[in-house]
């Protein structure tokens, strides 16, 4: 007689929730963050509690916000994509060439273009990917090179001065809602609808099936192509959106803007669990690795560290990030394997 | 059961050695392909562009290439193991930055450059020892550690960069074959290349790189030491990486933590373009020097006509998706063609 | 089978290369036209490239086509050739490709003194004749320089200006271009000495380097605001620079209460002296900079001059000018710009 095991009570709901809260990887990160900050703003009040302060450390991680966001619905189903900085300065300028060449154009339409353009270069890597079935890596360095030509090709010596674009749209770079600035608002929001689309919707579930087992997923009857197709240009839509943004925050946009960019993407979603493997890891992972990241580099300075020691700072944290998710996969397996044992 | 066992292993073969006779071999291979392009390249351009034609170009152009070609020796045995390594521009930064700051607090440059050899190799087992004994992905690891090496570069000298180095060494980077228009530094690099042509070839440890190539599992049950190959190549990749640094710095009389960013991105296309697979089993040592001599023809010529560099990147970016694009698309069509003939044939095998 | 896909594969690559090649030809026929400068016909080679620290820079977009207007005065080929980003070796590739198409005469402005010595050189050993303008290099290594102002009197007014807009005392931080540039360098070191000597009670905490890049001299003036919350003002000998500060301190709590100078083109500052974030700053002109350094490298070219001390040559419009010690020539002096004047100027 099979003897049924009571239905869990309240109680024992919000303790298992709260016990898989405390082991979450993101916690973790959260932690490491909130430390980094707290020892700055001890070190020098103003990191926090300065309005300037307070604007900056919400509003500067907010871009890579969303390229780290992109990056990481790539790498989880085992792809990555490297040429998110390239289209993030491409659709800088094309912004910035919207404005000066179409006078008048409403903001909300250079939005549109913006998400556009990056979406349809993101579908040329997608397109290649997962028709020609070549490896992500190659494909995307390859276009991290085309696309970053074609940016200098088109700029030339030019570049975008903060007086070619409508005031309003600069606002939205250097304002706030309720101490909040807008760029960050809108970070988070698209942050919120990814993270609930990733979770909750059969496309963004596939999508770890994907990653963790291509071939399975095949077998299965997946829509591989169409769900990998989604997924680069979801990436490049998203960069393309961080991209008009990047515009509306600097104001200056010149040939070499998003350079880098990728690193600090791939690094950002890396060092906030999302395995480089591919099929585990969150966006709200990603999205703290992004803030984690840029807020290091800033408080570098103030804890005393000259900030040339940035880069060698992000990639210590990688390093970190992956030992510290093959120790714990090791431990996971082992446990495992003793509970089937046993 | 004997008379079985006599049809099943005849005493005589009846089969060729292979499949093609040697010159079409030769000459229809991806080698010979790239080679053919990079006279095409050289043709057209000494007839359309001015100033092409003259023996100051082979200079340059193979002083620039340097560093790839070094590089791109241990980079193609890497990816026929199936690995990859994404560190080597990082490690020709940080033996750059090595020398000019040990050569600026006095140390000679002799003992500077044995030093930054010595980090480049240290940088490189670092890497496999990630991969090898930690068990991380290739692509993971040299991601981070570019970013590592990198940082640690730029974190040792700032952005400021050491300019002075002694006279001799910065114009022996320089200086040609007696009086033909060859840069002395293909000397180093011809020695290496034969010697890691021998090595890939000729030796049981080159056949064992393939091996892990095509099936890592299958060449650790023939024996073979994986982890203890895979650690050693990228130990080699850190040593000429670093190498490659020391050139760099002489020849630019300049260390700086950001010299050669984005090395990495024209020696993987020259690899890929010379015909190495990025799944790993495929390559020769051949292939990838073709690859980066004709990258090299190509850029060269094309910055003598005024071409900014930036379209010579948008062609290089092309290039190394093109190619290997083809080679997947070459992939398929060949399975498509070979299904319906085999399936008869092995059947027939089957029953006769 | 085989050898249909092996025939395939080569005959992919030889279109593949053949197309390649006919774009590049396609390039090299509407690119030679630019670059000739015919030896043969007898005229002397005035095919004169212009090289400056990085491309996409509005200081040296107005000096360069100042030299492009003296070059279509006397007949002859202009040609702007730079790196994306300023770095002590980003013009050497450059200047070898220089080397190879056998200019008449490279006008460069240098990232380091030393870096680009070689390749210049041997330029120079090729027959093309080197001018330095805005930022030099080792006078070894080149024919002549053009220097804008003296070292003395730049970074004279500049210090001038901040030490009045703060009231003679305070902490004060240098924002410059890359590490390296040989320029910025020898006016930190005049500003430093000139603190000590004439403005002991300002205090300089740091120096930070933008890179001449736009969003990392942003950044970095951010990062000094953080770090330094009692900082007064900030000294910025770069037109990136200065205009890059600018723009973060105008939508900062700071705009007004720290002051701002430095080297920057009027139409940049514009909106930052009207809207008070900038009270004055300083510059010459950079049109007349590279005019004359153009004119320079045509008398070089002609054989008028050899660059040795007392040589006089025809600066065009600007007048005659004489070589003055290691080889250098001196344009005037800096002019400083503020709201009264900016409206009457447009570069």
């Amino acid at each position: 007689m099979t003897a049924l095991s009571p239905s869990p009570t309240v109680g024992s709901r919000i303790a298992h929730g709260f016990g898989a809260f405390v082991k979450a990887r993101e916690t973790g990160i959260l932690l490491a963050l909130v430390l980094v900050i707290v020892a700055a703003t001890v070190k020098n009040p103003n990191f926090l509690f300065s309005s300037d302060g307070f604007r900056d450390l919400l509003l500067t991680p907010s871009i890579l916000l969303l390229v780290a966001v992109g990056q990481a619905i790539v790498i989880i189903t085992r792809n990555v994509d490297l040429s998110v900085g390239s289209v993030l300065g491409l659709t800088a300028y094309l912004t910035g060439r919207l404005f000066i060449d179409v006078p008048g154009i409403p903001v909300i339409a250079v939005f549109a273009i913006g998400i556009v353009a990056g979406g349809l270069l993101g579908l040329i890597n997608g397109a290649l990917v997962a028709f020609a079935k070549v490896p992500a890596l190659v494909i995307t360095l390859g276009t991290l090179y085309a696309y970053r030509g074609i940016n200098v090709l088109w700029t030339g010596s030019d570049r975008i001065n903060s007086s070619d674009m409508p005031a309003s749209f600069l606002a939205l770079g250097t304002q706030s809602i309720l101490f909040i600035p807008i760029l960050t608002i809108i970070a988070v929001v698209v942050l919120v609808v990814a993270a609930w689309y990733l979770r909750n919707q059969r496309g963004g579930r596939e999508l770890y099936a994907i990653g963790s087992d291509p071939d399975a997923a095949n077998l299965y009857g997946l829509k591989v192509t169409q769900r990998l197709l989604a997924a680069f240009i979801l990436c490049g839509a998203l960069a393309g959106l961080a991209g008009v943004l990047y515009a509306a925050r600097y104001g200056t946009v010149n040939s070499q803007a998003g350079a880098g960019y990728e690193l600090n993407a791939v690094g950002a979603a890396v060092i906030g669990g999302v395995a480089i493997f591919g099929g585990s890891g969150s966006v709200w992972g990603a999205a703290i690795g992004a803030y984690l990241l840029l807020t290091i580099n800033r408080a570098l300075p103030i804890l005393g560290v000259q900030d040339f020691w940035q880069r060698a700072v992000v990639g210590a944290l990688i390093i970190g990030a992956i030992v510290l998710d093959r120790v714990l996969a090791l431990r996971q397996a082992r446990r495992l394997v003793e509970a089937r044992d046993s | 059961m004997t008379n079985f066992l006599q049809a099943l292993a005849p005493a005589t073969r009846t089969y060729k050695d292979h499949s093609q006779p040697l010159w079409r071999r030769i000459l229809f291979s991806r080698e010979a392909a790239v080679i053919g392009g990079t006279l095409l390249v050289i043709l057209v351009a000494s007839l359309s562009v001015r100033a092409f034609a003259k023996p100051i170009t082979a200079t340059y152009l193979l002083l620039d290439i340097a560093p790839i070609l070094l590089i791109a020796l241990p980079m193609s045995l890497i990816i026929i193991t199936g690995e990859i390594d994404l560190s080597v521009a990082s490690i020709v930064g940080l033996s750059s930055v090595t020398l000019g700051v040990l050569h600026q607090g006095g140390m000679p440059i002799e003992a500077a450059a044995v030093v930054a050899l010595l980090v480049g190799a240290l940088a490189g087992a670092v890497n496999g020892f990630l991969i090898t004994v930690v068990g991380l992905p290739s692509l993971a690891v040299t991601i981070g550690t570019l970013a590592l090496y990198r940082g640690l570069a730029v974190g040792l000298l700032g952005t400021k960069a050491v300019t002075e180095f002694t006279e001799f060494w910065t114009d022996l980077a320089k200086s040609k074959i007696g009086a033909t228009a060859i840069p002395s530094v293909v000397i180093p690099i011809v020695i290496l290349a034969a010697i890691f042509g021998v090595v890939l070839h000729l030796t049981p440890f080159g056949r064992g790189i393939y091996a892990i190539g095509l099936s890592a599992e299958a060449a650790r049950f023939s024996g073979i030491h994986v982890e203890r190959t895979k650690f050693i190549l990228f130990m080699l990749s850190g040593l000429v990486s670093a190498l490659a640094g020391i050139y760099y710095t002489l020849r630019f009389s300049s260390a700086r933590g950001d010299n050669a960013t984005g090395l990495e991105l024209s020696v993987i296309a020259a690899v890929l373009l010379g015909g190495v697979s990025i799944f790993g089993g495929r390559g020769s040592t051949l292939g990838p020097i073709a690859g980066a001599v004709l990258i090299g023809v190509l850029a060269s010529a094309l910055r003598l006509a005024n071409v900014t560099s930036d379209v010579i990147n948008i062609i290089t970016g092309t290039l190394l998706v093109a190619s290997v694009v083809a080679t997947s698309f070459l992939a398929w069509l060949r399975t498509k063609r070979s299904r319906p003939g085999k399936k008869t044939e092995t059947l027939a095998a089957a029953k006769g | 089978m085989f050898g249909n896909t092996r025939k395939a594969r080569a005959a992919a690559f030889a279109a593949l290369a053949v197309t390649v090649a006919l774009v590049a030809t396609g390039c090299a026929a509407t690119g030679d036209n630019s670059g000739s400068g015919d030896e043969g016909s007898g005229d002397a080679n005035y095919a004169i490239t212009f090289l400056p620290k990085n491309l996409g820079n509005a200081y040296f977009d107005t000096s360069d086509a100042g030299g492009a207007d003296a070059i279509k005065e006397f007949g002859g080929t202009y040609a702007e050739v730079g790196p994306a980003e300023s770095g002590p070796d980003a013009q050497v590739s450059f200047i070898n490709t220089l080397t190879q198409q056998g200019v008449g005469g490279i006008v460069v402005s240098a990232n380091d003194p030393q870096a680009i010595c070689d390749a210049l050189n041997e330029a120079r050993d090729a027959g093309t004749k080197v001018v330095t303008f805005d930022s030099d290099t080792n006078p070894e290594c080149r024919d002549l320089f053009i220097n804008q102002a003296t070292a003395e009197g730049i970074a004279k007014v500049e210090v001038d200006l901040i030490a009045e807009q703060i009231g003679g005392a305070g902490k004060i931080a240098i924002l410059s271009s890359t590490p390296n540039a040989t320029n910025q360098n020898a006016w930190i070191e005049i500003m430093k000495t000139y603190l000590a000597s004439d403005y002991p009670d300002i205090e300089l905490v740091d120096t930070v380097y933008g890179t001449d890049d736009d969003q990392a001299s942003f950044d970095k003036t951010a990062a000094l605001l953080q770090t330094y919350p009692d900082l007064k003002g900030i000294i910025s000998p770069t037109t990136v620079g200065i205009t890059a500060a600018a723009r973060y301190l105008s939508t900062s709590e700071f705009k007004g209460k720290i002051a701002l100078t430095g080297l920057g083109t009027p139409n940049q500052m514009r909106d930052y002296v009207q809207d008070g974030t900038v009270t004055a700053f300083a510059l010459w002109n950079p049109a007349d900079l590279g005019y004359l350094a153009a004119y320079a490298a045509k008398a070089l070219i002609d054989g008028d001059i050899t660059g040795a001390k007392g040589d006089t040559f025809d600066g065009g419009k600007l007048g005659s000018f004489t070589v003055g010690e290691n080889g250098s020539v001196l344009l005037g002096d800096p002019f400083t710009f503020n709201k009264d004047n900016i409206g009457d100027f447009d570069f």
